[in-house]
């Protein structure tokens, strides 16, 4: 077997392992937060025979060990459940409110990486003169501040004062768009539908900045910092000394060994917008995985906990994989092995 | 006096920040002539590094340095130059080979990669493929055997030698007028390294490239050297043809540097004093020897 193809088999055995234990925890810490969810989901009228009916129906009378059990087994055939906040398929919910969240992480990621690490390069370059503390002031203000915060500035900004975004939803009401993939980026292009893209577009644009500012700022001064660690490198001063050009050695022969030591950092900050995205979500009213995380919080819907929990811990476990992947790829000394 | 290579004068260097100004050069002067190989010997600290950075430009662009003294490459003067014209320079006219030619190497770029963008400072539309059968003619020149598999290497996947010959081949491809050799080498096994230098020594009177040879080796000065200028703390205190030099060392900072090799013979290490009143004995030039006078 190829060591590429070990490495990324034990990486996927290790995940499995990681979601088989956040699946015991979550599901424990679920159950014991009190309230009683069945008495919520009823509601006050309902008498106890209906409660007690319901309960042995999800085997909440059962002991905690066998319930897992239960549930072990319906997570295997695919099933997560029934959310007794939406009396749907947990399933089904969380592939309609997903593909929401995803579409925003994947937008701010973009945008993260597109200005952050442009803005470490430039500082690293022209590091203790005007632009690098230009960078360095900015990147501040975006990391000393939460996303939600960045998103109410945004709003009141670009969506109120100079209303040219606009301020909540994925897209306008006028476009009736089918869902395909559940990306409305995508979903507006195979309907053949530029205006309705557009729209969307501009929908996502505001949401997206506000989610990706704090990743912004700590991208940019990873990559300033690693960067000027770089720069001081015997390779560095070579390049110099043979007048390779100053653009070149930064964007290619001094970011490249820069960004390996990053990436794992800028990974994990993507995937720690998951969290972000709770509540510039709520900010904007973006009909995406988070919202429904709080509200089957609020009412303490079991399975709906459950397996957002899940989705999350499994979206931050592929974004390691990832980027494994990634600086496997990037680094020669792993992809080879070498001497020293 | 046109085959002067480079001719320094009276060059003075200090570092001065917000709280401190620290003198590194006392005004040094020295040439190099065309196809002659000179050699600048000193203690570490003493200033030899820093002149040959200094030559290359690239210490002009910091911005707690402070220069005098003239430096002409090619009868041109450094400093009046613009940063663009020094720029010039450097990969073309002037290379350097370094201690440690494996982290001088970046581990994350081919070798063909990174010939490729030496050989762009002649020939800046050079092709891969062109730039290619060129780096594979001068690994040939510096004895590498299989070039190809060389050039699809990294710098880890070779060893240190094969490094070694590659920034030689490198610093050589352009056919600079000046090659800056700093302390080459002395990452590496003595073995190793004397094959190398054999194989610059070779190169350089292939192409009549003048070098200066930046080392505190005083054995690996005497083979490579053909005039030696001794530095102590920033000023020159003796200037002889490596015989003469070597047969007669006049200057005491220059004795007590010889008589701080350790020989083979045994006779534990020498006792040499850390500083002495009479290391800052004027400047003792050998006979026949001077530097030029100003060109034009």
């Amino acid at each position: 077997m190829p060591p590429a193809l070990r490495a990324v088999l034990g990486k996927l055995i290790t995940t499995l392992i990681v979601l088989f234990g956040v699946s015991i925890l979550i599901f424990c810490i679920a159950r014991i937060i009190p309230g009683d969810p069945v008495r919520i989901a009823l509601g006050p009228n309902a008498s106890q025979d209906m409660v007690d009916a319901l309960r042995a129906q999800m085997h909440l009378d059962a002991p905690l060990v066998t319930q897992y059990v239960y549930f072990l087994r319906d997570v295997l055939h695919g099933d997560f459940g029934m959310s007794l906040y939406s009396k749907r398929p947990v399933i089904a919910d969380i592939a309609q409110f997903l593909p929401a969240t995803l579409e925003l992480m994947i937008v701010a990621g973009i945008i993260m990486v597109g200005v952050g690490l442009p803005m470490g390069i430039l500082a690293a370059r022209t590091r203790d003169r005007w632009p690098d503390h230009l960078v360095r002031v900015i990147t501040l203000l975006g990391v000393s501040a939460p996303g939600f915060v960045w998103a109410v500035v945004l709003m009141l900004i670009f969506a109120y004062f100079v209303p040219i975004f606009p301020i909540a939803g994925r897209i306008s009401n006028s476009f009736q768009i089918p869902q395909v993939t559940g990306f409305m980026l995508v979903d507006t292009l195979l309907a053949g539908n530029l205006a309705a893209f557009a729209d969307a577009f501009r929908h996502i644009i505001l949401p997206a900045c506000a989610l990706a500012v704090t990743g912004i700022g700590q991208s940019a001064r990873l990559t300033r910092a690693n960067m000027v660690e770089t720069y001081r490198k015997p390779y560095a001063e070579m390049a110099q000394s043979y007048g390779f050009p100053a653009g070149r050695i930064a964007r290619r022969y001094v970011f490249k060994p820069s960004l390996i030591p990053s990436l794992t950092v800028i990974g994990l900050d993507f995937a720690s917008m998951l969290g972000g995205a709770f509540l510039v979500e709520s900010v904007f009213a973006w009909p995406g995985l988070s919202r429904y995380g709080v509200n089957v919080i609020l009412v303490k819907d079991l399975n709906g906990i459950v397996g957002t929990v899940l989705v999350i811990a499994a979206t931050f476990l592929i974004m390691n994989i990832i980027v494994d992947l990634l600086v496997w790829w990037l680094n020669p000394r792993f992809r080879l092995g070498g001497r020293s | 006096m046109d085959d002067l290579t480079l001719r320094i004068r009276d060059l003075n260097l200090r570092f001065k920040s917000l709280f401190s100004d620290t003198a590194v050069l006392h005004g040094i002067s020295l040439h190099i002539r065309r196809g002659e190989r000179v050699a600048l010997v000193g203690e570490s600290g003493s200033g030899k590094s820093v002149t040959a950075r200094i030559v290359l430009g690239t210490l002009q662009e910091l911005k707690t340095s402070r220069i005098s003294g003239t430096v002409e490459v090619m009868g041109r003067d450094l400093k009046k130059m613009t940063e663009k014209e020094r720029y010039a320079l450097r990969g073309r006219d002037i290379s350097m080979i370094f201690q440690d030619p494996t982290s001088s190497l970046n581990p994350v770029f081919r070798i063909a990669e990174l010939f490729h963008e030496v050989l762009k400072r002649r020939d800046p539309g050079i092709s891969a493929a062109a730039a290619r059968a060129r780096a594979a003619q001068m690994l040939a020149q510096v004895s590498i055997h299989e070039p190809e598999r060389a050039l699809d290497s990294y710098a880890f996947q070779l060893s240190g030698g094969m490094n070694q010959r590659i920034m030689i081949a490198m610093a050589l491809a352009n056919e600079p007028a000046l090659l800056l050799a700093d302390e080459p080498g002395t990452a590496l096994d003595v073995t190793v390294q004397a094959q190398t230098l054999e194989l610059m020594r070779e190169m350089v009177e292939r192409n009549a490239t003048s070098v200066l040879f930046i080392s505190h080796n005083l054995g690996v000065v005497r083979e490579f050297a053909d005039r030696v200028y001794v530095i102590y703390k920033g000023r020159i205190v003796e200037h002889g043809t490596t015989e003469a030099l070597f047969a007669d060392p006049r200057h005491p900072y220059t004795r007590a540097l010889m008589a701080a090799v350790p020989r083979l013979t045994g006779g534990g290490i020498p006792d040499v004093p850390e500083v002495s009143e009479s290391f800052f004995d004027p400047m003792i030039t050998h006979e026949g020897l001077r530097e030029p006078e100003p060109t034009r």
